[in-house]
């Protein structure tokens, strides 16, 4: 063609026909994810060159047919249309040779736009090990285009491919559809005549998919499975993941320490370290447990399994006014809403969606654990239930059971209110079973995490500044040369005690004080920030001293009756305000961008905090 | 016959998709008229159902598959 830009190649086919994994054997790590222009709608990008062509590869998503289904399908699909910058000059199509017709449908309509395509049968190992033989010369002669053979998980034939799309011109002679009302079915038609003329069926054999199947969707050996592999994830997420997050703060701490001794005492030396550094600790605190919860997560649904359990859990969930395909949020939920609620795309259901969007933030995410991990130390006694059950850890496990409780009920709720707008169906295909793509699995774990560290990190990053702000200074202090009062160790002066002392009226039903109102707010951050405040608010220099801030807060007694300030009635109202309140400004960006409205961010933060407000003043009112 | 009422070993073809918001969908997955199906698995409370739709597997809800209409196979030489 002459032109010096990159020709553009778009990869396209069915969900879990293997195109992931074909476009990192393409593109290797030359690729990027990036917003389709004016939409938050995250598109894969790559490069690669053959005998010194520049090719921009476009990964478009997964889907069965070129009518789209939903907004992103919509906005992604738009890239075919006549005069589109991106309209791609070549297409590579690719299909699950073990279920080649059905592939073969989009490929159809994508055939019919006349945009020159390489077709590319994938999984062919699988299809042979089922007794399907395709006869490729056939099949390329009928087309008219070239037809590869490829194995993406061995990196077979991909040599050839890129040969293929180097010379590509050469446009499907065949037309399969008339865009009549009965286009649908007058595509299949042509397509069963050309499977006919380019499939055998040599032998049927039982797939392992149909052996597995039975046990994994048994009305008792399926659901057990599930439950045990849920139990080795959150094992992981908790227990593995506790190590590098160790790690994480001893070098956040460090360095803290470091700047603290380098740096001039002033303002700006405050609000790096106080600031800044507690605010990115904050964020990056929370990538290996993000991480593993991907890898487990990423596993499950590349194999396959992850559909069996949707299956397996419809009937329950839909009951609640949620889909089979809500199960990934939920459980993605106890360790983060933030990745959950990106998770929630694969509804297409607008009203199931919704309401696993707003439901999702219930789960007891990681960030609530360090709350509770205090608050339990400070009002729970040591004692067993039993001699083995210690009082502690059923406590806590019965505020992990109160948030899934709490989320399912709010589900039934939502259900009765929120209007069907469309049609609610669950058509959903159950993939054969693969063996895990590692390096696919381990591509997506990378991106994602990447993609939390900036979404949740800029806003985490933003509030601490705004909170170091709100906590170092007051009204009495600002001509003090800048002396923050962090410095001085007087919260009490503080813009943000300010707050806590005007919201105290409100919370006094509750049974908090102001300095819980202080930690109210900040936490707004991020839940586990609460452990932070209360370390400045009892001003104890490092903030990791569990011992001394639990003593502190022990020994607290109220002024006017001298009691005990954190009884177990107070620590129980605190908990379960902590488990229902939308403490989370992260959460509700994700929740904005993913909606593309304020309407729903605002209706949960709405409903959580009513619920956080009502549940702990019964709460406190019935234990005081 | 409705392919919500078959039973495990049941061999039909669908005869037609009653028309409806889901008909189109359920048309490109496959469900065509004269395409082969049988039951493949059974959610634990009976619902959703899996069918085998010409050679892979499909997971529907009952309400879902009360809209194919199937016939049983003609097996030749009977």
């Amino acid at each position: 063609m002459g032109s010096k830009s990159a020709k553009i190649v778009a990869l396209c086919g069915n969900p879990n026909c293997g195109k992931s994994s074909l476009f990192n054997d393409l593109t290797g790590l030359k690729q990027k994810i990036s917003n389709i222009p004016g939409t938050t709608i995250e598109q894969k990008t790559g490069f690669f060159s053959i005998d010194g062509s520049e090719y921009e590869l476009i990964d478009t998503p997964g889907t069965y047919s070129f009518h789209a289904k939903s907004k992103d399908e919509e906005v992604a699909l738009e890239l075919f249309t006549e005069g589109h910058p991106k309209r791609p000059d070549v297409i590579v199509y690719v299909a699950d040779a073990h279920n080649l017709k059905r592939n073969l449908f989009y490929f159809s309509q994508l055939a019919d736009l006349k945009i020159p395509m390489v077709l590319v049968l994938n999984m062919i190992d699988v299809s042979e090990a089922s007794g399907i033989e395709i006869d490729v010369t056939r099949l390329q002669e009928e087309l008219g285009i070239p037809v590869i053979k490829t194995n993406a998980r061995r990196g077979i034939g991909i040599q050839e491919l890129k040969q293929a799309i180097n010379g590509s011109e050469f446009v499907s002679h065949l037309q399969f559809g008339d865009n009549s009302g009965d286009d649908i079915a007058l595509r299949y038609q042509r397509l069963n005549v050309l499977i006919g003329k380019v499939q055998t069926q040599k032998t049927k054999r039982q797939l392992f998919t149909e052996r597995i199947d039975p046990i994994f969707t048994h009305p008792l050996w399926g659901y057990l499975i599930f439950l045990s592999f849920l139990l080795i994830i959150f094992q992981s997420v908790f227990w593995l993941a506790e190590y590098p997050m160790q790690a994480i703060e001893f070098g956040f701490d460090k360095l803290g320490a470091f700047l603290l001794d380098v740096m001039p005492a002033n303002w700006f030396r405050s609000l790096i370290v106080n600031g800044i550094v507690a605010g990115l600790a904050g964020v990056v605190v929370f990538i290996p447990q993000i991480a593993i919860l991907f890898f487990f997560m990423g596993l499950l649904e590349d194999t396959g399994y992850m559909a069996r359990v949707s299956f397996i859990m419809d009937k329950i969930l839909r009951g609640l006014g949620l889909s089979g395909k809500s199960i990934v949020p939920l459980i993605s939920g106890v360790a983060c809403a933030i990745p959950a609620i990106m998770a929630t795309r694969n509804i297409e259901n607008w009203k199931d969606r919704i309401i696993t969007i707003l439901v999702t933030p219930l789960m007891s995410c990681s960030a609530r654990l360090p709350v509770y991990t205090l608050l339990i130390s400070v009002a729970v006694p040591d004692t067993y239930l039993l001699g083995i059950f210690g009082l502690k850890g059923i406590v806590l496990l019965i505020m992990y059971v109160i948030g899934t409780v709490g989320s399912l009920i709010a589900a039934l709720v939502f259900k009765w209110i929120i209007k069907q707008t469309h049609v609610n169906y669950f058509i959903m295909e159950l993939p054969i079973y693969h063996p895990p793509r590692w390096k696919n699995i381990g591509t997506q774990v990378i991106q994602k995490s990447k993609s939390f560290v900036t979404e949740a990190g800029k806003i985490i990053l933003i509030v601490s500044v705004v909170l170091w702000f709100l906590a170092s200074y007051g009204p009495n202090t600002e001509n003090e040369k800048l002396l923050s009062v962090t410095e001085t160790n007087e919260i009490e002066n503080s813009y943000a005690a300010k707050f806590g002392k005007s919201i105290e009226p409100v919370i006094k039903p509750l049974g908090f004080n102001w300095k819980i109102g202080i930690a109210l707010l900040t936490s707004f951050a991020a839940r586990e920030v609460f452990v932070g405040t209360m370390s400045t608010i009892y001003s104890i220099e490092d903030e990791n001293d569990l011992v001394n801030i639990r003593k502190k807060m022990m020994t607290e007694k109220d002024p006017d009756t001298g009691k005990p300030v954190y009884s177990l009635a107070v620590v129980m109202s605190l908990m379960i305000f902590y488990a229902f309140a939308m403490q989370c400004i992260s959460t509700l960006a994700v929740v904005y961008k993913e909606t593309k409205s304020l309407k729903w961010p605002l209706i949960q933060l709405a409903y959580m905090t009513t619920l956080a407000y009502v549940a702990s003043f019964i709460v406190f009112q019935l234990m005081r | 016959m409705l392919l919500a009422d078959i039973k495990k070993g049941d061999m039909v073809v669908i005869k037609r998709v009653k028309p409806g918001a889901i008909k189109d969908k359920l048309m490109e997955m496959g469900c065509v008229p004269g395409t082969p199906v049988y039951l493949s698995l059974k959610a634990p409370l009976g619902d959703p159902l899996a069918f085998n739709i010409d050679g892979y597997f499909l997971s529907m809800r009952k309400a879902e598959a009360a809209q194919i209409e199937v016939e049983y196979v003609e097996t030749d030489g009977e």
